[in-house]
């Protein structure tokens, strides 16, 4: 336990709080120390609207029946948003990578998420992806295209290969995301698979 | 303890926040797994990726210790692999198997070898199914298990040998084979002649009969099965030989 306390003391709130949000990604127990420091300084500006957030967060975020995506409603804002447009679905490994793309506003359409990826070494199988629900989707009639926005590793791509091949003969338009040069790369800094990659995908101009 | 050695990338698993455990297949240490710090950043990702070809340097205090990895990139073969779903699952599934049935820090040189000389076939050769098989066959003679097809188990002729024993590995020839051939493994006549001349309805078998041979031997006798990914390397050449009506 790295939450120092003396061996006559039992763990008090303030040790427990820190213990929590050593958990957290990016935080380590010192940063987390720092954190609850702030907060007990900035009671009621910061800690107690933050606590009532989780816990209204904690009861109300559920991913979305539909989708996969979090929210609070279901199904989700974007899946229940008639602006958009419900004949493309974007195929996307987790809800990070959904941001991501949201972030970017490049694209309108719909999301599915996937959970994960095809991966030998931690065991996990199609059973255990959202891919079912993603064939049963696009089966529906109401998609026209499927884009495969997986991370270009050989995870990623072998289940892109995978949800190819189970949405062959559905007449449905697969296509991916392009590998290549990053805005404001420079190629003598790019490693030798992203070159070939975006060598083997260049455009006729 | 500290060695630098040509290696293979066998597969990566995320450690914390930032950090990967990478399993290699080195040339002279056999197949070793190491720490790299940073591994899930932007830079280093790409180094990490299955099937890469790598000079990587291993460090820990005492040889038992998991170690901390570093690597430099030799040849990136994911990348090139990444386009076309045969070749992809080739990569995936020769990297699962080496990672299943190589024993832990023992070196085996010939299948560093075996394992760096079908990347290269898929990275250049149309008969990478093929390679695949004879891979599959070296594996199974370099872990001590290899099939004898030299001649007939029975009458010990070298005409006409088509099925293997189940019990003994060994080639059985059509005579001496017909009464019990239910029970044999059909031998496709590519693995006679070192893979050359064959069909996708052949590699098909020469997959079967390795598949049954690694299983029943190697993968078994450890409470395992075959990876999940070779299974899906043998669907998606059967479903490339139904398109190609082989």
């Amino acid at each position: 336990m790295w939450v120092r306390t003396s061996a006559s003391r039992p763990m008090n709130e303030l040790d427990r709080l820190i213990q929590l949000l050593g958990r957290l990604p990016g935080l380590g127990p010192r940063s987390a120390r720092r954190a609850v420091l702030h907060l007990v300084k900035k009671r009621e500006s910061l800690m107690q609207p933050l606590a009532a957030a989780l816990a209204e967060a904690a009861e109300r975020i559920r991913p979305c029946p539909i989708c996969g995506n979090l929210d609070t409603t279901e199904p989700c804002a974007i899946c229940r948003d008639p602006r958009r447009d419900a004949a493309s679905i974007c195929v996307v490994e987790d809800v990070a990578d959904l941001w991501a793309i949201e972030r970017s506003a490049a694209f309108a359409g719909r999301y599915h998420v996937l959970g994960g990826t095809l991966s030998a070494l931690d065991g996990i199988s199609p059973e255990d992806l959202h891919i079912e629900a993603l064939v049963a989707r696009a089966g529906s009639g109401e998609v026209a295209e499927v884009i495969l926005a997986m991370n270009a590793t050989v995870e990623g791509q072998t289940t892109a290969h995978y949800i190819l091949d189970r949405l062959q003969g559905t007449g449905i338009k697969v296509s991916r995301l392009a590998h290549g040069v990053p805005v404001g790369g420079e190629l003598d800094y790019l490693d030798e698979g992203t070159l070939s990659a975006a060598l083997s995908a260049r455009r006729v101009l | 303890m500290q060695w630098s050695d040509d290696a293979i990338v066998l597969g990566v698993r995320r450690h914390g926040e930032a950090g990967l455990v990478v399993q290699l297949l080195t040339r002279d240490h056999g197949r070793h797994a190491g720490l790299v710090r940073g591994g899930q950043g932007r830079r280093l990702r790409p180094i990490y990726q299955t099937g890469n070809r790598v000079i990587a340097t291993w460090k820990a205090r005492l040889s038992e210790h998991l170690g901390s990895l570093t690597a430099e990139l030799l040849q990136g073969h994911a990348a090139r692999l990444m386009e076309d779903p045969g070749r992809l699952a080739t990569l995936a599934s020769a990297a699962a198997m080496a990672e299943m049935a190589v024993p832990e820090r023992e070196p085996h040189v010939g299948l560093f070898e075996d394992l760096a000389a079908l990347l290269e076939a898929l990275d250049r050769d149309a008969g990478w199914a093929v390679s695949y098989v004879m891979w599959e066959m070296r594996l199974l003679t370099e872990l001590g298990f290899g099939l004898d097809l030299s001649r007939c188990a029975a009458t010990g002729t070298t005409d006409s040998l088509v099925y293997v024993s189940p019990k003994s590995g060994q080639a059985v020839s059509a005579e001496a084979g017909e009464p019990y051939k239910d029970k044999l493994l059909s031998l496709p006549p590519f693995l006679l002649r070192e893979g050359e001349g064959s069909n996708p309805a052949e590699v098909l078998a020469g997959l079967d009969l390795t598949g049954f041979f690694l299983e029943r031997r190697i993968f078994e006798p450890h409470g395992k099965t075959l990876p999940p990914a070779r299974s899906r390397f043998v669907d998606v050449l059967r479903r490339m030989a139904t398109i190609s009506g082989g």
